[in-house]
């Protein structure tokens, strides 16, 4: 039953539903399949249910109907397999906590070590190879709390690493850090991709979506749309997520049209902004991840 | 003061059995308060030394080993608190008073009903100095046992009271590990409610492990000092309650609190003068970026 | 049976006991509803333990032991608070650390003083014993302290409900924080001799939180705390009256009890379960 090491995992939630002890139904008859060697966004707004999605593919709250699988194995049997690795949002940790950025990491491990959890070699390598991935191993005897907000976050991911896990959950990872920690994460997180591992990303910040996921799972409080993210990201669908959320910014109907034609200039502080093209055509900041997308679409246009 | 009275402790018998017994409880405990100060249960384990009253009652009067009686009430307060929390949307901190300040209030109602038979007296305030071999024998029992349970299962402790999501993805078994701390608990709670009696009982239990917080950066550490800091100033308070008449609790925790005093002031790292220089370092080398 | 139904109303004392117990069950309760909003539940808890070193020293003084109590009481809250601002330690472990390190304090103090300070009523309250000065004392507290928080109700309340907007309208935060602290204390100082410092706490704790089960507005709550909490020290000291058993005890009990008919009352909360929040936009 269990697949190759190297094969990459599966992923399915079929008809998940969750509700809450106080009776909040957080989560209705949700349905979508992701396939190994991907990064997916999660986009929803505030409150649509992107933790409660995480959670119960992490087995933490049990549906009230439907069930997560990972490839064909229920929840249970994936953690004990370790394939199920968790980057917390920054706010669930307790930075004051007296552990260093090595302890943190090697927690990672606890699954494959014995009942005592006394670290062996091949534990401190993989701890090891996980810190210098990151950059953070001459930083590795920190306290965790002071470290800055792009290197906490990536402690976290340098702990997924160790742990080897296959299918990775980043709640939230670009709240509060930089332009540079984002664009550090984000080629690692391609890299984790080349390696075929499925990684899921919950975000709220659209603007980096098409820059480098995939596929994009859009929710609010139920799945409203999955699929690739030229087919799934379009301002219909965004609209129908974010309802009157979203700030919309109609360029066509703009004056600054008429001044200078098609130069236009968007500037914004933390977020990036999505920028739609015509037809909803998808604005690329990094185009080497999409230059035969870009190419397809310019030969179309001619 | 002479040489001979500062040793004359150390020729009662129960002198001798109350210092050892006390340092070995302050040891238990101050290993355990590291836990319970960084997994935020402090009030916790204040609930639950007040919680364990009316099963010292009921098990003194029907005969029963005291250690049972407070065990099952504090895990019936517990139950009722998780309980209550669960169905109602009053914040936690209410429900834990509501519900261990109704238990201690039975407990007080038991002793007030059978004033003969309860010493009020030893069940609040403790009574080392008069403890009786038996309990001793169940307070090793208790000691040996969560010092045990400690060192095999510290590291997942640890990872409980850090991340439990990381804990439950990695599959370990959440709850258990849950339960195993709430049972050190209410055991430790049951052994220093001997030593120091209900109401400081708490002190033990976070004291060392806050004042240990302040000295070390590392968990492990962090452990070992905790445990070291209860055993001394229990022996320490223990011995000093002999020129006091009585009141052992009383001057152990006296000395825990000074203990953590010295550690806010005077820490290495993240005591208030460490930090007071470190702040006017930086208003030397950069002050436009002082507060 | 020979002792009539109506026997505690004829003593005395049991009528003083009343008038007392009333008037502190009153005005714990009225606190008690700030203090379940604040998450400073732990804080009742606190500072009446906190109050046995002031007693103990104001005695050795000779100055009024309220004086000594709410000094101390007073000094746990605000140094807690200082202590907290100056480390990495959590509150509620401060606090701990701070209240039973005064605790015990005052408990080595008293061994040290070979005096008739009955370490028991202070602890416990002698509600029963209460003489008409005493009563006088407690009455001018209580009413004191009843006045002003009924008078400042809807600031405490906006400082209990969003702190920082408290601050952004220009209110003094902190000062509003040491007020309710101060006015804690007082109230404490007010119901040793009735409840004494141990039983205190839940008073502090119970009517705010059986309210806050049964009714959704503030004001509602304040009413519902203050009704129940009186109406329970009152079939608490008439039961203890006749059970020849702790009055303070019985109180409490009673009002547990009144806690757990709320909670069935509530129908496992359902009656106060919000509708889902609106999905507020990133
Ligand atoms: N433990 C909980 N108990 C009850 N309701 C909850 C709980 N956690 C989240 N919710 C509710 O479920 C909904 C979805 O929350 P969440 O999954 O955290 O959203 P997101 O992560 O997308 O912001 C929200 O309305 C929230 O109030
Ligand atoms: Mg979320």
């Amino acid at each position: 039953m269990t697949p190759a090491p190297d094969r990459p995992l599966t992923l399915a939630a079929r008809g998940v539903t969750v509700t809450y002890p106080n009776g909040h139904v957080a989560l209705t008859d949700a349905t979508f399949a992701l396939g190994g060697g991907t990064i997916c966004a999660l986009v929803g707004v505030n409150g649509s249910g992107k933790s409660t999605l995480f959670k119960a593919l992490m087995g933490f709250v049990v549906p009230s109907a439907g069930a997560v699988t990972i490839s064909d194995e229920p929840v249970r049997t994936a953690q004990r397999r370790g394939w199920v690795a968790y980057v917390p949002q920054a706010e669930e940790v307790d930075w004051t906590f007296p552990v260093n950025v090595h302890d943190v990491v090697m927690m990672g491990r606890y699954g494959y070590m014995n009942f005592l959890r006394i670290p062996r070699a091949a534990d401190r390598d993989a701890v090891a190879d996980a810190l210098r991935r990151v950059g953070l191993w001459d930083l590795r005897d920190r306290q965790i709390g002071e470290l800055s907000g792009g290197q906490k976050k990536r402690v976290f991911v340098a702990r997924a690493l160790a742990q080897q896990g296959r299918v990775i959950l980043l709640d939230e990872p670009f709240t509060g850090v930089d332009v540079k920690t984002e664009e550090a994460i984000v080629a690692l997180l391609r890299e984790l991709r080349a390696e075929g591992r499925l990684i899921l990303v919950s975000t709220h910040n659209l603007g980096s979506v098409p820059e480098f996921c995939d596929q994009v799972v859009l929710i609010n409080r139920t799945v409203l749309a999955c699929g690739p993210t030229s087919e799934v990201f379009t301002a219909d669908n965004l609209q129908r997520a974010f309802g009157g959320a979203l700030r919309h910014f109609d360029l066509s109907r703009s004056t600054v049209e008429e001044h200078d034609g098609r130069q236009v200039t968007v500037l914004t502080d933390d977020e990036r902004p999505l920028v739609l093209g015509q037809g909803g055509h998808l604005e690329y900041r990094d185009r080497s991840a999409h230059e035969k997308l870009v190419a397809d679409r310019e030969a179309g246009k001619t | 003061m002479s040489l001979d009275l500062l040793l004359q402790p150390f020729s009662y018998d129960y002198m001798l059995t109350a210092l050892w017994v006390s340092t070995l409880i302050g040891a238990v405990c101050g290993l355990l308060s590291g836990f319970i100060t960084l997994k935020g249960w402090s009030l916790m384990g204040d609930a639950l030394s007040h919680a364990v009253v009316p099963g010292v009652g009921l098990a003194h009067l029907a005969g029963l080993p005291l250690s049972l009686g407070a065990f099952t009430s504090g895990l019936l307060a517990a139950a009722a608190m998780s309980f209550v929390k669960l169905k109602t949307p009053v914040r936690e901190d209410a429900v834990i008073g509501v519900v261990f300040t109704a238990f201690f209030a039975f407990g007080i109602l038991l002793i007030s009903l059978f004033p003969a038979q309860l010493d009020l007296k030893s069940i609040i305030f403790g009574n080392i100095l008069a403890i009786a071999p038996g309990d001793v024998a169940q307070l090793v029992a208790i000691s040996v046992l969560c010092v045990a349970v400690l060192a095999l299962q510290w590291r997942d402790l640890l990872l409980f009271s850090f991340d439990p999501n990381q804990a439950r993805t990695l599959g370990l078994p959440v709850r258990r590990l849950h339960l195993t701390l709430l049972l050190l608990l209410s055991a430790t709670t049951v052994a220093a409610l001997q030593a120091v009696g209900a109401i400081l009982v708490v002190a033990m239990l976070i004291t060392p492990g806050a004042t240990a917080y302040l000295l070390t950066d590392r968990f492990g550490r962090m452990l070992v000092l905790g445990s070291a800091l209860g055993a001394f100033t229990a022996f320490a308070g223990a011995y000093a309650s002999y020129f006091l008449d009585g009141a052992t609790g009383g001057c152990i925790v006296v000395l825990q609190t000074l203990g953590f005093l010295l550690a806010f002031v005077f820490g290495p790292k993240h005591g208030l003068l460490a930090a007071r220089r470190a702040r006017r370092r930086l208003c030397l080398v950069a002050p436009a970026v002082a507060p | 049976m020979n002792v009539s139904l109506l026997e505690p109303f004829r003593h005395e004392f049991m009528l003083q006991a009343f008038a007392a117990g009333g008037l502190v069950a009153a005005v714990c309760a009225v606190l008690s509803c700030y203090l379940v909003l604040r998450g400073w539940s732990l804080m009742g808890d606190a500072v009446s333990h906190a109050v046995l070193p002031g007693i103990v020293l104001a005695y050795l003084a000779g100055l009024p032991l309220g004086v000594g109590a709410f000094a101390s009481g007073l000094l746990c809250a605000t140094g807690t608070g200082w202590i907290k601002r100056h480390t990495r330690v959590k509150e509620d472990t401060v606090m701990g650390v701070v209240f039973t390190g005064l605790f015990a304090l005052g408990l080595v103090l008293h061994v040290r003083t070979p005096s008739e300070l009955h370490l028991d009523h202070i602890l416990f309250g002698n509600l029963l014993g209460i003489e008409p000065g005493q009563l006088r004392e407690t009455t001018i507290l209580a009413g004191g302290v009843l006045a002003v928080v009924l008078a400042l109700r809807r600031t405490l309340l906006l400082a209990a409900f969003d702190p920082s907007h408290t601050r952004v309208l220009g209110f003094p935060l902190r000062a509003l924080d040491t007020l309710l602290l101060a006015l804690l204390a007082l109230a404490i100082v007010a119901s040793i001799q009735a409840v004494g410092i141990v039983l205190v706490i839940a008073m502090l704790i119970t009517p705010g939180a059986t309210a806050f089960l049964l009714v959704r507005r503030f004001d509602a709550m304040l009413a519902v705390a203050t009704g129940g909490a009186v109406v329970s020290t009152f079939i608490g000291i008439y039961v203890s009256f006749f059970a020849d058993a702790s009055t303070a005890a019985c109180i409490v009990l009673v009002q547990a009890l009144g806690f757990v008919a709320a909670l069935t009352l509530s129908a496992g909360g359902r009656l106060r379960r919000r509708a889902a929040p609106p999905a507020d936009p990133a």
